[in-house]
C-alpha cells in the first residue's frame, strides 16, 4: 500500500503543460529521489503533491491521516517580521515545547531555539525548516532542492542527516534535486523528471570509483553517488522526445555506443 | 464622562489604534503598505455614494473598500503588476468621488472632514461604530492569528499545514476595509494608511516576536491618538494630523535606537 501515489497526473496553465501524464507512488520507509533539469515540473510536482495546485487531469491519492513533512526550496521572512526559531517551529499551533527540542535535535541544531529567523546562516535555516517538518513525526518527509545554497560538504552534512532522521523515524523520503548526477546514495529509487516520466531505477554507487573520488573527494562521507543515466526499456515505446530536451541527444549517442 | 468632546475623541482615536495595530503589522510583514492607501482613497467614491443614497457612511466606505480590494486581488496576475493597478484603481477611485460629491447639489459637504477626519466632532453613535469595528477586526485577527501568520511566511508551508493562504489573505482584505471605514471620522481617507503602518513600523525594533510587534504597535498607536489629542489641543493644530506626527516621532525615535544598538 503506498502512501502517497498520482496517477496519470498533468497540469500546466493553458497551452503550457507543465507535466503530462505523470505516474508515480512512494511506499512507507522508502526513500525516492525526482531529478530533472530546471523547468522540468518537479516544484509542480511536489506542489501538487502537497495539494497548493490541483492536476488539470489525473489524480492524486493519499491516506485521509497521512502526516507530511514538507521542507520548502526557500524561505523568505520579510526582516520586518520578528520571530524566534521557537515561535516559528510552533506554528500554526498545537505543538508543544518537547516537541520542538526533539525536531531541532533530530535536524542537528538543538542551540538555535532564541535566534531570530532572518539571522540564520543558509545551513542553519535548512535545517530549522527540516525540523519543522519533522516535528509532527510525519509519514513522509517531502523536500523541495533541499540543499540549495549549500556547498559541497554543507549538502553531504545535510544528505547524511535526512538519512539519520530516516533510521530513527522510519518515515519515507520524496526528494527533489535539479543536480542531475549527484542524488543520495540511500535512495532507493530515482526518477528522471522532464514535463513526463523519463525512466526510474536504484541509483549506481560508485563511491569506490577513482572517477567518483576526483569529481567529489573523500570528505562526503558516502551520502552522494552518482546515478548513471540507463535505459533498461526501449525508450521510444514508452515516450516520444518531440519537446528535445538536453538528454535526449545523449542518450542516443550512448545507447548508439552500446 | 462621554459629554466631554476630548474624551470621545481620545476613545476614538485610541480605538482605531487597537484595530490598526494587528492589521498594521500584516500590512508592513506582507509589503502591502500601498494596497491599505488605495483601499482608503477609494473610500472616498464610498463616502459620495453613501451620501448620494442616504446610507451610512460606514456602510458606503466598507462595500467600496472591499469592492476595490477584492478586484485588486482577482485582477492581479493578469497582465499589470500590482502597483500599477493599485495607482490605477485607487487614484480614478479617488477621482470619482470627488467628481461625484461635486454633484450632490443641496447637501453641503466638508470634503476636508473626509480626507483629514474631524476626530473632535465624533458622536455617541460614531463611538459605538468605531468600537464595533475594531472589536470585530481584533476578533478576527486574534481567531485567525496563527493561519495568518503562517501563510505570510510561506504560501507553500501554509498548504502543507492544512490551511489556504487564498483565503485568510482574504480575511485580512476585510479587515483592512472595515479598519479604513472605521478610521475615516477620525484621522481621514489621506493618513489612515499612517495609523496602520508608522506603528507597526516604529514597534519592529523593540520585538523579537510577532506578538511582542503587535502588542507594542497597540500601545504606540494609542498613546499617539491621546498624546496627539493633547498636543493639538495645546497648539491649536488639526488633530488627525497631529496624531500621526506624535506616532512619526516614535517611528524617529525606536529607529534611532535600533542603529545605536547596531
Amino acid at each position: 500500500m503506498s502512501l502517497i501515489a498520482a496517477r496519470n497526473v498533468s497540469a500546466g496553465y493553458g497551452a503550457n503543460m507543465v507535466l503530462r501524464d505523470v505516474s508515480l507512488a512512494v511506499d512507507p520507509g522508502e526513500i525516492v529521489t525526482v531529478v530533472g533539469p530546471n523547468g522540468s515540473g518537479k516544484t509542480t510536482l511536489l506542489r501538487l503533491l502537497i495539494g497548493a495546485a490541483r492536476p488539470t487531469s489525473g489524480q492524486i491519492t493519499h491516506d485521509a491521516g497521512l502526516r507530511i513533512g514538507y521542507v520548502p526550496q526557500k524561505l523568505h521572512i520579510d526582516p520586518t517580521l520578528p520571530i524566534t526559531v521557537e515561535r516559528f517551529l510552533r506554528l500554526p499551533g498545537g505543538t508543544t515545547r518537547a516537541a520542538c527540542t526533539t525536531a531541532l535535535q533530530r535536524a542537528g541544531v538543538p542551540d538555535l531555539w532564541q535566534r531570530q529567523m532572518s539571522a540564520l546562516s543558509g545551513g542553519q535555516l535548512q535545517r530549522v525548516l527540516l525540523a519543522r517538518a519533522l516535528i509532527n513525526e510525519p509519514e513522509l518527509l517531502l523536500l523541495d532542492e533541499a540543499t540549495q545554497g549549500l556547498d559541497q560538504p554543507g549538502s553531504a552534512a545535510f544528505y547524511r542527516q535526512i538519512e539519520e532522521v530516516r533510521q530513527e523515524t522510519g518515515c519515507a523520503i520524496l526528494m527533489i534535486s535539479h543536480e542531475l548526477h549527484v542524488v543520495m546514495a540511500a535512495s532507493d529509487r530515482v526518477i528522471c523528471l522532464n514535463g513526463h516520466v523519463c525512466c526510474e531505477g536504484t541509483p549506481d554507487i560508485v563511491s569506490a570509483a577513482p572517477e567518483y573520488r576526483a569529481l567529489f573527494g573523500t570528505g562526503t562521507g558516502g551520502a552522494l553517488a552518482l546515478y548513471r543515466h540507463e535505459h533498461d526499456h526501449s525508450h521510444d515505446d514508452t515516450c516520444t522526445h518531440a519537446d528535445g530536451h538536453d538528454h535526449a541527444t545523449s542518450d542516443k549517442r550512448t545507447e548508439a555506443a552500446e | 464622562m462621554l459629554d466631554d468632546f476630548m474624551t470621545r475623541a481620545a476613545l476614538a482615536g485610541v480605538g482605531v489604534a487597537l484595530a490598526a495595530a494587528p492589521l498594521g503589522s500584516f500590512v508592513v510583514w506582507r509589503r502591502m503598505a500601498y494596497f491599505g492607501d488605495a483601499t482608503a482613497h477609494a473610500a472616498i467614491l464610498g463616502v459620495a455614494l453613501s451620501l448620494a443614497l442616504q446610507i451610512s457612511i460606514f456602510a458606503g466606505a466598507v462595500a467600496v473598500a472591499l469592492a476595490m480590494a477584492l478586484t485588486v486581488t482577482l485582477l492581479t496576475g493578469r497582465g499589470y503588476a500590482m502597483d500599477t493597478l493599485l495607482g490605477v484603481l485607487a487614484h480614478s477611485a479617488l477621482a470619482f468621488g470627488l467628481v461625484a460629491v461635486s454633484f450632490l447639489s443641496g447637501i453641503r459637504i466638508d470634503l476636508m472632514a473626509y480626507l483629514f477626519g474631524d476626530i473632535l466632532a465624533v458622536s455617541r453613535g460614531d463611538l459605538a461604530v468605531i468600537w464595533g469595528g475594531a472589536a470585530l477586526v481584533v476578533g478576527l485577527i486574534v481567531w485567525r492569528w496563527s493561519a495568518l501568520l503562517t501563510s505570510t511566511i510561506s504560501e507553500e508551508l501554509a498548504y502543507a499545514s492544512g490551511i489556504d493562504p487564498k483565503r485568510e489573505q482574504l480575511i485580512l482584505t476585510l479587515s483592512l476595509a472595515i479598519t479604513v471605514a472605521v478610521a475615516i471620522k477620525v484621522v481621514g481617507v489621506l493618513l489612515i494608511a499612517a495609523m496602520l503602518i508608522i506603528p507597526a513600523a516604529a514597534a519592529r525594533p523593540l520585538s523579537r516576536t510577532p506578538e511582542q510587534m503587535g502588542l507594542t504597535a497597540a500601545i504606540i498607536g494609542s498613546g499617539s491618538a491621546v498624546i496627539g489629542l493633547q498636543a493639538a489641543y495645546a497648539f491649536d493644530t488639526p488633530a488627525g494630523p497631529t496624531i500621526v506626527c506624535v506616532a512619526a516621532l516614535v517611528f524617529l525615535g525606536t529607529s534611532i535606537l535600533q542603529s545605536l544598538r547596531t
